[in-house]
């Protein structure tokens, strides 16, 4: 059993935690640590980053990937950019700012320590990427530029055109191969963890599956890393890459790994809306996109003229209206929110009056199109590809999207889970975005976690077991292990149900989305947990997987992954309806203001849910990590 | 606006790296031009399965361009008719009804066919980790404003910078080359001040690994056509002066 959560925060003063921990964590000397095995699952930014500097330090890391090549995880999609406190432009940004402004965007559920070392090691990555040659934007001057981003009044993003995430996941990347030429890290592409072997109450190993060839291997090592990403396809249509999944999290979870808050879920407001039901995801327009861009949607409902055919006094430029201090560049929670009510009214645009309008005509007008162009051309180019039609013309259109999972399984401020030797980085863990994150800070947060925070932590952990060889892969445990992954296998080939895989996983996104999507009440909540537990109860009795176990076999791998998103959604479901307030992304009907703003109750919530698997079928336990506010004042967010 | 179409599909069937492969023919009947071309073969799989048959394996992520995992020869043409787009961007708008699409994985003897339309790409990551890379470990790096680079450079860098890695340059190229990969990744890193300090080593390193797995350029400029992130032919040119010049370096350097 797990007694309260310890976050083992370290002593003294906000400013010092970080530095004085650094000094008083053990260290392993550079021969001992070729003798420590790490396993890290995910090449994504938080995965990469941290094999790369593990394997410069001299570990010997594993680093495993569904992906064909470490360079194709998510990350590689991220749009708009990276904060960084770096105060470059001299507009009163720091350190504490950052901290400050991520802890609000938060709605006061995140971390203190954990945010302000995020903050301070922020100034680190721009600096190591930019090293590493990511070709972030400049000025005439030949330094590096910023932009603005949502949540925060000062310019502190950093951005490689609408490619920051490539740019910097290939950094990241390259500092890997140069470390898998260097001997120091072995790469197993096309590999799925699905399972994670523990012995003596210690992670030791993980379990894959080959995708090509089915094989189910073994990996013993001295600790287990997680950089395995979000869960935002839990919804089926998000703005995440096809292949995202939980499993990897969630085999974890079923281990005995917390799972915390995984009712917080982001929205993003500048999406793509759906066409049709054969949509397969959303795309999404990079929130960077609100710095020229207005939003606005007709006066009445049903308003059936053509945008240039409304004049201004027919719109409403409903986020300027509401909030003329942030304007069009309110937090994501609130301008979907916002954006939701509007259609919900019947002022939506578009054939399917899904949609509100994110205009540049004021900012064509003003800045010329060219400026507009160097600014946002492939994001333009991208959404006329998909809508076929051309921005600098027509006003987008554009609606709220699941983007980000904040939730993830709970780790403490060395990154380490409950589980010993288990860590967890980046989208895949809760740390440090609280019930929102802020645009840009997720870029951040995986390289945070992987560059300057594990390379020491996981040292701090590994000194205790210095002189034990890792375990043979030919254990009991591992057997047992992969005896499990092998049934687990043949099960779903011998079901020969009616339905696809991605039929399931369509109807769970859809349950998934109308009661745990961007607002939520109880009675919504309790018909989610029976119908989803229904839906999954055929699933795992109908579904129809067809091919076999010893090739690559896409309807197999996607057959575990949706299992696993079922067994989520459930517990997204009872996170939800027990946490009786709104923040952030959990916004609770019952629990609003007179303006219908997200309203706290930090009386009996300021603090994490973290959950304990026991068993299918079985409700899972609540834990919770209290949370102190000794340097920041709970406030209502007010962007006003 | 959107419309139904029909269309008649010879797609590439291959149950496995050894096996032999054949063409088997669809009618992807009553799909709309909204949907991508990649929603299409969703729609075509889906109902393969509910025929009881397997669904044709193709690779996809992002699903937005950039992740690079997909990529297809559409009428021959890597990534299909539209210039500049990734195979899972472009939409069946592009197409008529009654029109008859042929799907073949990319060939060349570099990526080997795994099974039906997912090709191996792993001699790409060779090259990246023979050289590409600039060597800073983490933590050693210098403010990132200490050296201004001037924007035209890092425009320029930029532009080799895109590359995707989806290999649709192998593919569309007669001798199966990656000179255009291969050349984008070379000058992202050499034209950037941080880049300098291993040009000649990274450029040889690179050229010489890349002949290892793929065959040699001679022009063509079938890759540049086929990119979907249009990186312009040019740097090649740059990429093999750069070759001539590291090999001249490189013997005076170790001489
Ligand atoms: C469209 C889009 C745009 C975004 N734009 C921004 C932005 O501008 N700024 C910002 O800060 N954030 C942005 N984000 C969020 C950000 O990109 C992600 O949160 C972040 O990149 C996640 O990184 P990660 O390393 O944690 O995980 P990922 O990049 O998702 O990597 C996960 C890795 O884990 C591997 N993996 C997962 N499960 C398994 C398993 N079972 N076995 C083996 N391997 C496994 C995968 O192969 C992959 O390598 C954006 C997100 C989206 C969807």
């Amino acid at each position: 059993m797990i007694g309260s959560l310890d976050a083992r925060i370290p002593a003294g003063s906000l400013e010092n935690k970080w530095t004085d921990h650094k000094f008083s964590m053990r260290l392993v000397n550079p021969n001992n640590k070729r003798r420590f095995d790490i396993i890290v699952v995910g090449s994504g930014l938080a995965g990469a980053s941290a094999a790369a500097s593990l394997g410069e330090l001299g570990y010997r890391v594993k680093v495993l990937t569904y992906h064909d090549s470490p360079r194709r995880a998510h990350s590689i999609a991220a749009q708009g950019g990276i904060n960084g406190a770096k105060n470059y432009q001299n507009d009163g940004d720091s350190v504490f700012r950052l901290f400050y402004d991520t802890i609000k965007g938060g709605d006061y559920r995140s971390r203190e320590a954990n945010v302000y070392r995020l903050a301070e090691v922020s100034v680190d990555i721009i600096d190591q990427a930019t090293a590493q040659g990511v070709p972030f934007a400049r000025e005439y001057g030949g330094l590096l530029d910023n932009r603005s981003f949502g949540g925060a009044q000062v310019s502190r993003t950093f951005y490689a055109r609408g490619q920051t995430g490539q740019q910097l996941l290939l950094g990241a990347y390259s500092a890997l191969m140069r470390q898998v030429a260097a001997g120091t890290v072995e790469l197993h592409t096309r590999s799925e963890m699905l399972e994670l072997v523990m012995h003596d109450g210690r992670a030791v190993g993980v379990i894959t599956r080959d995708l090509i060839s089915g094989e189910v291997q073994a990996h013993s090592a001295h600790a287990v890393v997680l950089a395995t990403g979000g869960y935002g396809n839990v919804y089926f249509l998000s703005t995440n890459a096809k292949m995202c999944n939980v499993t990897a999290a969630w085999r974890a979870h079923r281990k005995g790994a917390l799972f915390a808050n995984p009712c917080y879920t982001q929205i993003h407001p500048t999406c793509i809306p759906a066409s049709d039901d054969f949509q397969s995801k959303l795309t999404l327009m990079s929130e960077s996109l609100r710095n020229d861009g207005r939003i606005w949607v007709p006066q009445t409902h049903d308003d059936g003229r053509g945008p240039d055919e409304i004049p201004d006094d027919d719109r409403d430029y409903f986020l300027e209206r509401k909030y003329p201090a942030f304007g069009n560049l309110v937090p994501r929670d609130v301008a979907s929110r916002n954006a939701k009510a509007v259609v919900d009214e019947g002022r939506g645009v578009g054939p399917l009056c899904n949609g509100v309008y994110l205009d540049f005509s004021d900012a064509i007008g003003r800045d010329g199109a060219d400026v507009i162009r160097a600014k946002y051309g492939n994001l333009f180019d991208m959404y006329e590809r998909i809508t076929g039609e051309n921005p600098y013309q027509v006003p987008m259109r554009i609606y709220p999207a699941t983007h980000y999972t904040m939730g993830g399984l709970w780790v403490d401020y060395e990154l380490m889970s409950n589980v010993a030797g288990l860590f967890v980085l980046g989208e895949a863990n809760f740390s440090d975005h609280g019930a929102n994150r802020l645009g840009a800070s997720a870029l951040m947060q995986g390289l945070a976690d992987g560059y300057f925070v594990l390379p020491y932590t996981i040292g701090n952990y590994l000194a205790d077991y210095l002189g034990e060889a890792a375990l043979n892969p030919n254990e009991p445990v591992f057997k047992d292990a992969k005896q499990q992954v092998t049934d687990e296998v043949a099960r779903w080939l011998s079901i020969g149900g009616t339905h696809s895989v991605d039929y399931y996983h369509r109807e769970l996104g859809k349950l998934v989305w109308d009661y745990i999507g961007m607002s939520r009440n109880q009675t919504g909540l309790e018909k989610a947990l029976s119908e989803i537990a229904a839906l999954g109860e055929e699933y795992h009795r109908n579904v129809r997987v067809l091919g076999s176990a010893d090739t690559l076999n896409q309807s197999l791998e996607k057959a575990g992954r949706v299992a696993d998103l079922f067994e989520l959604a459930e517990l997204m479901a009872r996170d939800a309806l027990t946490r009786e307030e709104s923040c952030g992304g959990h916004f609770r009907e019952e629990h609003q203001t007179e303006e219908g703003e997200a309203l706290r109750d930090d009386e009996q919530f300021a603090h994490v849910a973290a959950w304990e698997w026991q068993g299918a079928g079985t409700a899972s336990t609540r834990h919770r990590e209290e949370l102190a506010f000794e340097n920041v004042e709970l406030t209502q967010r007010s962007y006003k | 606006m959107s419309a139904r179409i029909n269309l008649t599909l010879k797609v590439w069937r291959q149950a496995g790296p050894d096996t032999e492969g054949a063409f088997v023919v669809y009618e992807a009947t009553d799909i709309s031009t909204d949907a991508s071309f990649l929603e299409m073969l969703d729609i075509v799989n889906e109902r393969l399965i509910d025929a009881g048959e397997e669904p044709i394996v193709f690779e996809s992520d992002c699903r937005e361009g950039i992740c690079g995992t997909c990529g297809l020869m559409i009428n021959g043409r890597a990534h299909g008719p539209q210039k500049g787009t990734a195979t899972c961007q472009l939409h069946i708008r592009s197409f008529n009804d009654g029109d008859h699409i042929t799907i073949e994985p990319w060939r060349a003897s570099s990526f080997p066919v795994l099974r039906d339309l997912a090709v191996d790409r792993r001699a790409l990551d060779a090259i990246i980790s023979a050289g590409g890379y600039i060597t800073v470990n983490t933590g050693s790096a210098p403010d990132a404003n200490l050296i201004p680079v001037p924007k035209e450079t890092a425009e320029t860098a930029f532009d080799a910078a895109a590359c995707i890695g989806c290999g649709a340059c192998v593919a569309a190229c007669p001798n199966s080359a990656a000179q255009l990969f291969t050349a984008a990744k070379l000058q992202h890193l050499n034209l950037l001040p941080q880049g300098q300090a291993e040009r000649w080593e990274r450029t040889e390193a690179m050229v010489e690994t890349m002949e290892a797995f793929f065959g040699s350029c001679t022009n063509h400029g079938e890759c540049e056509e086929a990119c979907p992130k249009e990186i312009p032919i040019d740097f090649i040119a740059w990429a093999n002066r750069d070759y001539i010049k590291a090999k001249v370096k490189n013997r005076k350097l170790a001489g």
